[in-house]
């Protein structure tokens, strides 16, 4: 079973499928992950978490923890050496728990021991003296009055409200509806881990899988007391991300364990654990009022979203925006009335998922698209046609989308592919419910359903977003190397190769090699918001059009140029009336979901999904195909299947037996149309990728099983019991 | 407790291991074999998944004693050093590794599969599959990559 000779060399310039590098140390089991990190008298971290959703906490007993042989450490919140909490925007959240806990899971106090198991077994003795209270469970009572006060500033974490055109606008026909929408996890495989290793000048080197290395480092660095320069991070093998790695979970924890024992510690989350350990994608409550003429054209949407931000504040000030901004749908809407509001809560903290806030509103703009053209009996597709956002026009922020808009595009598209044959399967695995045997067809439906969404690129409101790349070319026995330094996060999605890609693109080198990330080098963002190709890539781009005009200095030994690369700058909301010009580019992908449905039982099969993206420009053919039928799987999983299920501010899920994700029996075949409309403020005419598979694919797919079912379905995940109405 | 067992192909003595240990723990953490990866401990994604005497088995799911004298065949051991199999090599060329943590997993579960059926049709790699998940790649090039091991281990008699 040896190949040796046929290997397809990973080589090659940007448009091309070149094949990863890390392709075969992944293949082999011999990437190095967080989790399969390790160091010479290394310890073993673990973290007693909160039973209650919400309770004070009267003292904490280690006692009993620190005798016990084999535990090295015992920390709580007054071993915290700076700052005691931490948040990306608001600094809110206790490093370990102080006087209270706010959410179930919330770490209350960290260990170190020889053993993973005598670290769990010390975590079990320390006693923790709590006084449970009522959890405040429901994001609209949390800012009614008479309601607790989880934090000092009160329980409305934002309000955005968007005003465009005219407030009293009325029309013929108007449509109404709610919906919802539930908690998703991000669920990357490869569990929260680190390793931690105390240095001699006193600082730290912190090995992490994480999303945004300098965001982390600025937060550890704090609350550990340390100097930047002292913090050094290195991104370790991320084992998927989807921004659940944007906020920090054990980072300090682990940290304090290492400078506390003076030796290495390692601590990885159980999957149970990891549930609790990270944000999940915020759950949403949306009210929805559309106004449209005879034929269909809007003439006004008015919208409430509220959100759960859980616990703590996380992104979710940023989630919030993006839910206002997109709430309206990528449709020419002349007046706008949009309030989002998101607030806390003692549910799960809620932040960073693929489609950060886009998500949730496609789910709502989308599903009042439909009502749209039912009442009037318009096509699907063509009232959306009639209304398509297009450039030139103005987004209900008052911004003009000056980059493409190809909504009418996608959608043709979408119309002009096949549908798939409607025939009744032969193999009874090909039927609702598969091999649990439950139909042969009787009591099932076809359904077919679209949906189109956007959403923007990169960070938005004013925020300073930018990347840095350093290009190193020296020489060899072998020829010219490039060597590419930044801290930007491969969480799987195939960054480092589209960096070489460019960078051989650039140079003409063929040569390239891209170091490991970290701190030793300027901030590359995060690994978010679709950005990093267009940033960092735009970064290492810059750098190596520097370098190419030296390249005659190559020759006396190696030259280096470092480059930051800014995306134009953008503005703040109006706080009153949401106008401003806060993003730098929007992408689009439209879906077509066909489902067969047994309507009595309320079981829902996939039969294709058909999709049409914009990409500007394909930089990796291969690389780009896998994020679209990566970011559709998280999509049908939100329609069909996935929810952390919570009850009284208690996860009753947290398991992979429990908490549905899509498998290889669930996943249809993807059929794809790119399509590659330059844009004009990005390297190479590119556009950003990762996020837009996952927004219009869910709402499409309930079209889809509303079609089939005939009932309205205006919550996600469908649960059987909305199929089949009972 | 002394476990003794085979991993692949070399006989390993493991002095003290705590007996509630699972094989994964040992392989990971004892014998340096890192690709039985640990994403549930619970036997649902079938990250972990290695041969023991040539039975598809979740590591996390066995208790290391259970393996005293028998034979593990974990990733690692599917090429010598600085090879790949042709199983390896369609998932790197497919490009049904992103992140990958899932990839051995599915690796071992496709070489069960071809072993068992060497050209199986879809129906079937789909439910041998079944048990493991991806997270990145919605499975659509996990299914290229055992279509294409296939049909080189078929070209190849």
């Amino acid at each position: 079973m040896s190949t040796s000779g046929t290997r397809v060399l990973p080589l090659g310039r940007i448009g091309e499928s070149v094949l990863r590098a890390d392709g075969r140390p992944k293949v082999r089991g011999e990437f190095a992950y967080a989790s399969d990190l390790g160091a010479d008298r290394m310890l073993w971290g673990a973290t007693l978490r909160s039973p209650h959703p919400s309770a004070r906490i009267r003292g904490i007993d280690i006692t009993r923890a620190l005798t016990l042989s084999g535990v090295h450490a015992v920390l709580t919140h007054a071993d915290v050496p700076g700052r005691t909490t931490y948040g990306m925007e608001i600094s809110d959240q206790p490093v370990l728990a102080i006087d209270r806990v706010r959410y179930e899971g919330e770490p209350v106090a960290i260990v170190a021991a020889d053993h993973p198991e005598t670290a769990r077994r010390a975590i079990e003795r320390i006693v923790v003296d709590y006084l449970p209270e009522d959890p405040l469970t429901d994001p609209e009572r949390a800012i009614m009055p008479g309601a607790p006060r989880l934090h000092p500033g009160g329980n409305l974490l934002r309000r955005v409200t968007i005003r465009h055109g005219d407030p009293g606008a009325t029309a013929e026909v108007v449509v109404r509806g709610e919906y919802a929408v539930g908690m998703q996890d991000q669920a990357f495989l490869g569990p929260e881990a680190a390793l931690a290793v105390p240095a001699e000048d006193g600082g730290i080197d912190l090995h992490v899988a994480t999303q945004w290395l300098h965001v982390d480092q600025g937060q550890v660095a704090a609350c550990l007391g340390l100097p930047p320069s002292l913090t050094r991070l290195h991104l370790s093998g991320v084992g998927g991300a989807f921004g659940g790695r944007e906020d920090l979970s054990m980072q300090v924890h682990v940290a304090m364990l290492a400078l506390h024992t003076g030796r290495p510690v390692k601590m990885v989350y159980s999957r149970e654990e990891s549930f609790f350990g990270h944000v999940h994608r915020h759950p949403a409550r949306m009210e929805y009022e559309h106004g449209a003429d005879r034929d269909g054209r809007l003439v006004y949407v008015r919208a409430r979203v509220v959100l759960d931000g859980g616990a703590y504040a996380s992104s979710s000030t940023a989630v919030v925006a993006n839910a206002a901004t997109f709430a309206c749908g990528p449709y020419d809407v002349p007046n706008a009335e949009v309030e989002a509001i998101v607030t806390y809560t003692n549910n799960p903290p809620c932040g960073a998922m693929r489609g950060f806030g886009a998500v949730q509103v496609a789910f709502g703009h989308e599903s009042q698209m439909d009502r749209l053209a039912a009442e009037l009996a318009l096509d699907p597709i063509e009232i959306r046609l009639r209304n398509a956002l297009a450039t030139g026009m103005r987004l209900p922020t008052g911004q003009l989308v000056d980059g493409p808009a190809p909504v009418r595009e996608l959608l043709e598209g979408l119309r002009d592919m096949p549908l798939p044959p409607d025939v009744v399967p032969v193999d009874p695995r090909e039927f609702p419910g598969g091999v649990s045997n439950s139909t042969h067809g009787e009591g099932t439906r076809r359904g077919v359903g679209v949906a189109v969404g956007f959403k923007n690129i990169a960070f938005a409101e004013g925020f300073d977003d930018y990347s840095t790349a350093r290009v190193r070319i020296s020489r060899d026995d072998g020829g010219p190397l490039v060597e590419i330094h930044t801290a930007a996060a491969e969480v799987g999605q195939g960054l480092e190769t589209v960096l070489a890609q460019i960078a051989r693109t650039e140079l003409s080198l063929e040569r390239v090699r891209v170091l490991p990330a970290d701190t030793q080098v300027g901030s590359a963002g995060s690994t978010s918001a679709s950005r990093q190709t267009w940033m960092t890539g735009g970064a290492v781009q810059l750098a190596c059009a520097r370098l190419r005009e030296r390249l005659h200095e190559a020759i006396d030994g190696p030259i280096e140029e470092t480059a930051v690369y800014r995306h134009r700058p953008t503005q703040a909301l109006d706080p009153d009336t949401g106008q401003g010009d806060s993003l730098v580019a929007l992408a689009f992908a439209a879906h077509r979901a066909v489902c067969d449905v047994d309507v009595e039982l309320g079981i829902v099969r996939a039969v294709e999904i058909a999709t049409t993206q914009d990409v500007g420009r394909v930089m990796n053919p291969l690389a780009l195909e896998g994020q679209i039928h990566g970011g559709i799987a998280q999509g049908l999983g939100l329609a069909l299947m996935e929810e952390i299920q919570m009850e009284e501010g208690r996860v009753r899920n947290a398991s992979f037996t429990d908490y549905l994700m899509p498998t290889v029996l669930d996943m249809p075949q993807v059929r794809m149309r790119i399509s590659e409309t330059p844009h004009p403020h990005a390297p190479y005419g590119l556009n950003g990728v990762g996020e837009m598979p996952t927004i219009a694919s869910t709402p499409a797919i309930v079209a889809a099983v509303r079609d089939a079912s005939g009932r309205p379905l205006t919550r996600v995940p469908l649960r059987p019991s909305d199929i089949a109405g009972v | 407790m002394k476990l003794i067992l085979t991993v692949n192909g070399e006989i390993h003595e493991v002095e003290s291991i705590w007996e509630g240990e699972s094989l994964m723990h040992v392989l990971r953490e004892r014998l340096a074999l890192p690709g039985a990866k640990n994403a549930c401990e619970q036997g649902e994604c079938g990250s972990c998944s290695v041969m023991l005497d040539e039975v598809l088995v979740c590591s996390c799911l066995v208790l290391a004693r259970q393996a005293q004298e028998r034979s593990v065949v974990t990733v690692e051991g599917l090429a010598p050093p600085d090879d790949v199999g042709v199983v390896q090599q369609a998932f790197i060329e497919t490009g049904a590794v992103q992140c990958g943590f899932c990839t051995p997993g599915f690796i071992m579960a496709t070489e069960d599969l071809l072993r068992r059926s060497p050209a199986p049709d879809d129906a079937e790699i789909r439910e041998a599959l079944a048990g493991n998940l991806c997270r990145c790649t919605g499975y659509e090039k996990i299914l290229d990559a055992v279509r294409l091991a296939s049909a080189r281990l078929g070209a190849m008699g």
